[in-house]
């Protein structure tokens, strides 16, 4: 069997959880825990936190909320942003994560992925590529949110992760992440046939037929998936009359979720099933 | 109350197990003395990592002979991922070593390519475990139904001598191999149930109840 993963992302700023587009322009959506706890009832197999701020300010401040959601919630959980060092990882490792996702340091330091591999083992070191495509249609490696222009060739990156004993790899297109128009299944495609190791694909999913269009071509190993599952969860909760937190004018006129088609993870493997995906349930 | 030791060699995350023993109340501390190895009333053998740089940690800190004189003692033992594989005789991958040799058998890596396709390794996935030659009645895995799905995360699987201690098997892109043993006084997987939700959890609440922890 080769089941394929459905990762909700949750990116964080402070104590809230945000939402962008292109990584950018964040709004607040509310609780991170609150969030995890449904993912987790609803059979996500794993969660992603990202704390999107820090790398900025140079560092995790995610403990808090990783040791708290770790306490209720038995899945993996994958920490990233602002990890710069040996001890950094430690460090999140101690408090909860399983796995850590580097990004910034990474490509700064490739060094970092090999020492960490040695360290914690392959399987707890994901490396994430934020990727913007170029108008010459090459696909450049970003950082920091894909604020930072580095001039790597994300192509290459990603193999070179792979020969430095990364785990698996996260690839983000920051074109298509927060939009709703569907995987960059060109990007995806290019990434997964080169490397040997488990890649999953972010930034997109706009409805749950994208991520049939993604993982019923065989090369990903999981979806990261954040918006269709925010929103919907928002729906689900306004609907039952509890309090919103967050931008509540925005999250009230829901006019911004237009793109999208908010679903729950049981709707994405239901569809992924029929079309003879294999996944857990 | 029983004291239930999880052996901190240094290597992985340690907080999920003992969030999965707070959970059913299993009195379990995280140490690394090996006196307190030596009073325990079982030992959990977590791990995450490299095989070698495992064992060496775990001579480094004189653990390794308190581990097997007290499985030798017939204590019961839960071994998880790598934990399992350290309990093995030896790796196979080049400079690896020996292992606890607690259980006869070697441990293998992934093949890169099998039968013309190739093999991502790590696995990291949820799988599912099938019945081997073993009755799942009488041990942890009580509660877990055939082809019940467990959260797999790694790249070398254990391929035990004695076949009879298999007691339960995973197929991984057409690869089967061993997922679970239980050899005399040793439980052991190569799934993690700390990380395979609810049916994960009632893995460690049967074991301590079988072995009258809680």
């Amino acid at each position: 069997m080769k089941a394929l993963r459905i990762i909700p992302r949750l990116d964080i700023k402070g104590p809230n959880l945000v939402k962008g587009i292109h990584l950018e322009g964040l709004r607040v959506l509310g609780k991170p825990a609150d969030f995890a706890k449904y993912y987790y009832e609803e059979g996500a197999d794993e969660l992603m936190f990202m704390d999107v701020v820090a790398s900025l300010y140079q560092r995790n401040s995610l403990h808090q909320i990783i040791t708290e959601t770790a306490k209720k919630i038995f899945i993996p959980i994958t920490v990233g942003g602002g990890l710069r060092t040996i001890q950094d990882i430690k460090e999140v490792l101690r408090v909860g994560a399983d796995k850590v996702c580097l990004n910034t340091a990474a490509i700064n330091n490739p060094n970092l992925i090999r020492e960490a591999s040695r360290m914690f083992g392959s399987s707890t070191i994901v490396v994430a590529i934020e990727v913007i495509k170029e108008s010459d249609g090459k696909y450049l490696a970003y950082t920091d949110n894909g604020r930072e222009y580095t001039g790597v060739d994300a192509i290459e990156w990603a193999q070179k992760i792979d020969e430095l004993g990364a785990g698996e790899i996260v690839i983000t297109s920051v074109d298509r992440e927060g939009t709703g128009q569907g995987y960059d299944l060109e990007l995806v495609s290019k990434v997964a046939n080169l490397v040997s190791i488990p890649v999953i694909a972010h930034g997109g999913a706009g409805k749950k037929e994208h991520v049939v269009d993604l993982l019923g071509r065989g090369e990903v190993s999981s979806a990261m998936i954040s918006s269709i599952f925010h929103y919907n969860y928002i729906n689900e909760n306004d609907s039952k009359g509890s309090s919103l937190e967050g931008n509540v004018e925005f999250l009230n006129r829901k006019r911004k979720f237009h793109t999208f088609e908010p679903c729950t993870i049981m709707d994405v493997k239901s569809i992924m099933i029929q079309n003879k995906i294999e996944c857990r349930v | 109350m029983k004291n239930v030791i999880i052996i901190d060699y240094q290597l992985g995350n340690l907080f999920s197990v003992k969030q999965a023993c707070d959970t059913i109340g299993i009195n379990a501390k995280i140490s690394s003395d090996k006196e307190d190895l030596l009073n325990a009333d079982a030992l959990i053998l977590p791990g995450v990592g490299a095989f070698n740089e495992a064992i060496s940690n775990l001579k480094k800190l004189n653990l390794d002979s308190a581990i097997i004189e007290k499985v030798n003692l017939g204590i019961p033992i839960f071994g998880i991922c790598l934990g399992l594989q350290l309990l093995f005789t030896e790796s196979e991958e080049f400079g690896a070593g020996r292992g606890l040799d607690l259980i006869p058998g070697v441990i293998k890596r992934f093949p890169e390519i099998y039968q013309s396709r190739k093999i991502r390794v790590p696995q990291i996935a949820w799988n599912t475990i099938y019945c081997s030659n073993q009755n799942w009645g009488e041990s942890a895995l009580l509660e877990i139904k055939n082809n019940d799905f467990m959260y797999f995360i790694h790249s070398y699987f254990v391929e035990p001598q004695d076949k009879n201690c298999i007691l339960t098997l995973t197929n991984y892109d057409g690869i089967e191999f061993c997922s679970a043993v239980k050899f005399k006084n040793i439980f052991a997987t190569q799934f993690h149930p700390e990380k395979s939700a609810e049916k994960g959890i009632s893995i460690y609440k049967n074991w301590a109840l079988i072995n009258k922890l809680i």
